[in-house]
């Protein structure tokens, strides 16, 4: 199997909304497939004291992320019984409206495909030591905290 | 002994640096190398920072040659 293997996540810029339909094109030949649930995240253009976020520029500890993600993978793995999932996250500048992750878990039935796909979500978040600085129209920037 | 030292988002910023070698001097641990590299820097959370020695999250690690430390801000993934 090939959910052993570190899988490359991070993708410079946003994620193609391409990407999407060609992953779930990807998976059309495996049959043992009863449903897919995808995670997308989106840029939002949060107003703050007036001023407009208009991207993200994402950095990462990068080799210390790859490591992570691994882990959650073999995590995620151990805990749900899926057949594949994949990860993609931005790295760089990122327009409001773009995509900067993908999330994309498949398995048999529904109830375990989607919470594998919210567990990912959760601890790619709490985890993975990616840097989010927000950038506003006007060129001044603040750094995003998740919450 | 010498450690790399590797900065990250606001750390980064505050630090105008994104690495450095540091020669050290005695036993340190990884919570006492943090507040030496954050001390002047112009951090309004300090304890928000977390610091990782050879990628893993543990503060109370002791600083041996070699190490690879980084300075973590809070994470903003997704």
């Amino acid at each position: 199997m090939d959910k052993k293997k570190p899988k490359k996540v991070f993708v410079q810029g946003a994620i193609p909304p391409e990407k999407i339909a060609n992953s779930v094109a990807n998976h059309q030949s495996k049959t043992n497939i009863g449903a897919h649930s995808i995670f997308l995240g989106q840029i939002r253009a949060d107003e703050v004291e007036g001023k407009t976020v208009t991207a993200i520029d994402y950095t990462a500890y990068e080799e210390m992320a790859e490591k992570v993600f691994h882990e959650i993978r073999e995590v995620a793995f151990a805990k749900f019984d899926i057949t594949c999932a994949h990860i993609y996250h931005s790295l760089g500048k990122v327009k409001v409206g773009e995509l900067c992750l993908f999330v994309f878990t498949s398995s048999a039935h529904r109830k375990i495909a989607i919470e594998a796909t919210n567990f990912f979500v959760e601890e790619i978040k709490a985890k993975v030591p990616v840097f989010g600085k927000e950038i506003f129209e006007d060129e001044t920037h603040q750094w995003k905290v998740n919450k | 002994m010498k450690v790399t030292i590797k900065y990250f988002g606001l750390v980064a910023e505050a630090a105008d640096k994104y690495e450095e070698v540091l020669e050290l001097n005695g036993a340190l641990i990884a919570s006492e190398l943090k507040a030496q590299c954050l001390n002047g820097l112009s951090i309004a959370d300090k304890d928000s920072v977390q610091i990782a020695v050879n990628q893993n999250l543990d503060d109370t690690t002791t600083i041996k040659d070699g190490d690879e430390v980084a300075l973590l801000p809070p994470f903003a993934g997704g």
